[in-house]
């Protein structure tokens, strides 16, 4: 009477859709959820102002400012070690170069290594050996460089994040066609000419698009930050590069589990979550921006 | 003397140098032998067609000419590449001189993704440096690909707005542009209709006057009617090269008889 066939593909259509509203609902409860709690104490005060009485009272603009200037600094750092990474291993590199593949396998371990590894890993690296170097090479043992600070969570960050720039920048330099550096060649182009003039303003949107991804890494990252530059609190701004610094997202962490008083934090908490999220699609929106505008004055020369 | 009579053999009855001579060029990738020594010459004035079926070498020894073949890594070539005497895999060569100088059109027309302007100036802004863009050259060389009338108004525009036979003249215009003393084209009119098939044609036949031109075709009728030399490739070796009408007329290796007369290939 029935047709097998027939049952099986609507089950399966079923199951499938079901799972789509699954997802959808998720994302609804959580965003709702912290839309209408984040609401409550959201105000340009709470934007503006530092945190007071014990993080019970006052804002997070110091957070707020803080992982700007992290994303900020982590991004002019990533970019163009992560695009000239793939552009080396793409472009330059002799096909089955065996430092290639090394330099492909690290990459690739690099993006399954868990953010407080690199959190570790940058105390370890850039604030024990590379920051107490400094302080004993140019500042006679003086403590300058050698302490957690902006400069340094940013690197670790930055260092996160490269495999997905470089894994972008790869991508976007496959997609080009083989055939317009055949051409770029034939009309006398150099390597540096067919990259500068060819390859590289048809990659830019791809390129771009990698920056978004660490971005969004970025923003969002607590781990690397914690030990690496990242305050419990401060009233000030980061102003050096050896400043300490506040985060939001590590500064959701230390109002979930370090508060004095749970409840009294707790819409403060919400807003501040809140925050992070408008700040992460701020933030990538900026970029996409920023990639649209790229995009269109580079397609087609001047 | 020997070197004497090699001298002697690349100049033709009228006294010109050949402008592109091989010697004994050969041919590796990996194992297999692409080319097994060709020597093959090429005149300004005249268009040497080189025909041959599929995996002759013929696209392997334009691309020996204008040293592209060298992209790829697993390329091997021996044997000696002259232009106007002088070889050009010697020590010291400007490899992007050369590109400039022998000139190709590739067999699909492959417009870089710019403007129709910024296409044909690109090979010039490399040389130059500089953003001047150089209007008579564009506009001589658009009017010797028979392209000027069509597209005299939408320099501005994207190549890839354009026809494929349009297309395929902007590929031809741009090389012109550069000025170049040789012009290869790698079976320029495979994907074209008989009309753009013919502007190409007439093209070259106004062009051959100040280059020489090598094309390589798998149309045996394009080759009789367009080109004035004739060089058959057979699996990498040159079995004949002759005058067109004497080639097409009297073949003296049978293998070209058969080629020529569609008996295999």
């Amino acid at each position: 009477m029935f047709d097998k066939t027939k049952i099986a593909g609507g089950i399966f259509q079923g199951l499938s859709a079901l799972a789509c509203v699954v997802i959808i609902v998720m994302v609804a409860i959580v965003l709702g959820n912290i839309l209408i709690h984040g609401l409550e104490r959201l105000s340009f005060g709470f934007l503006a102002r530092a945190p007071e009485a014990g993080m019970t009272k006052g804002g997070i603009f110091p957070a707020i400012f803080g992982t700007f200037a992290l994303v900020l600094l982590m991004t002019i750092a990533v970019i163009p070690l992560g695009v000239a990474t793939a552009i080396y291993m793409h472009e330059y590199a002799p096909k089955r170069s065996r430092m290639v593949h090394v330099v492909r396998l690290a990459i690739q371990n690099l993006a399954g290594v868990p953010a407080i590894v690199f959190g570790l890993f940058g105390l370890g690296f850039f604030i024990e050996f590379i920051g107490r170097g400094m302080d004993r090479a140019l500042f006679g043992g003086r403590l300058v460089y050698g302490q957690p600070a902006i400069i340094w969570a940013a690197l670790t960050m930055a260092l996160l994040t490269m495999p997905t720039v470089v894994v972008a920048t790869e991508e976007a330099l496959r997609a080009i066609p083989q055939s317009y550096r055949e051409v770029a060649y034939s009309l006398g182009a150099t390597r540096w000419q067919m990259i500068s003039r060819v390859v590289l303003p048809q990659a830019v949107g791809g390129i771009l698009t990698g920056g978004i991804l660490a971005i969004s890494r970025g923003s969002g990252e607590v781990a690397p930050v914690m030990f690496t530059g990242a305050a419990y609190f401060l009233p000030e701004l980061p102003r050096r590069l050896n400043d300490q610094f506040m985060e939001l997202g590590y500064h959701v962490y230390v109002m979930t589990t370090q508060s004095p008083d749970v409840e009294a934090t707790k819409p403060i908490l919400y807003s501040t979550v809140l925050v992070l999220l408008m700040l992460t699609f701020l933030l990538n929106f900026t970029a996409i921006m920023i990639r649209a505008r790229i995009r269109k004055r580079l397609r087609y020369g001047r | 003397m020997a070197a004497d009579l090699e001298t002697a053999e690349s100049v033709d009855e009228a006294g010109n140098q050949a402008l592109v001579r091989a010697e004994d060029l050969r041919v590796r990738s990996g194992k297999l032998e692409i080319l097994k020594g060709i020597t093959l010459d090429s005149r300004r004035g005249e268009i040497l067609s080189i025909i041959g079926p599929a995996g002759a070498g013929k696209s392997t020894y334009l691309r020996c000419v204008n040293r592209m073949a060298e992209l790829d890594q697993d390329i091997r070539i021996e044997g000696k590449v002259l232009l106007e005497g002088k070889s050009i895999y010697g020590a010291g060569v400007d490899v992007a001189l050369i590109r400039r100088q022998v000139a190709t059109v590739f067999s699909v027309p492959i417009p870089l993704p710019m403007t129709i302007h910024a296409n044909l100036t690109f090979g010039l802004r490399l040389q130059s440096g500089s953003r001047n863009s150089n209007e008579e050259r564009v506009e001589a060389a658009l009017r010797a690909a028979y392209l000027w009338d069509e597209v005299k108004d939408r320099l501005d525009e994207p190549a890839r707005n354009l026809s494929g036979g349009q297309q395929q003249r902007l590929c031809l215009a741009r090389s012109l542009a550069l000025s170049p003393k040789v012009l290869l084209l790698d079976e320029p009119t495979s994907g074209l209709d008989p009309i753009s098939t013919a502007r190409i044609e007439e093209a070259l036949q106004q062009l051959k006057v100040n280059l020489a031109i090598i094309l390589v075709t798998n149309n045996v009728k394009q080759a009789a009617r367009a080109s004035d030399r004739t060089a058959f490739f057979l699996f990498g070796e040159l079995i004949e090269y002759e005058r067109t009408g004497k080639l097409f007329t009297t073949p003296r290796d049978p293998r070209t008889a058969d080629y020529i007369s569609g008996r295999f290939g």
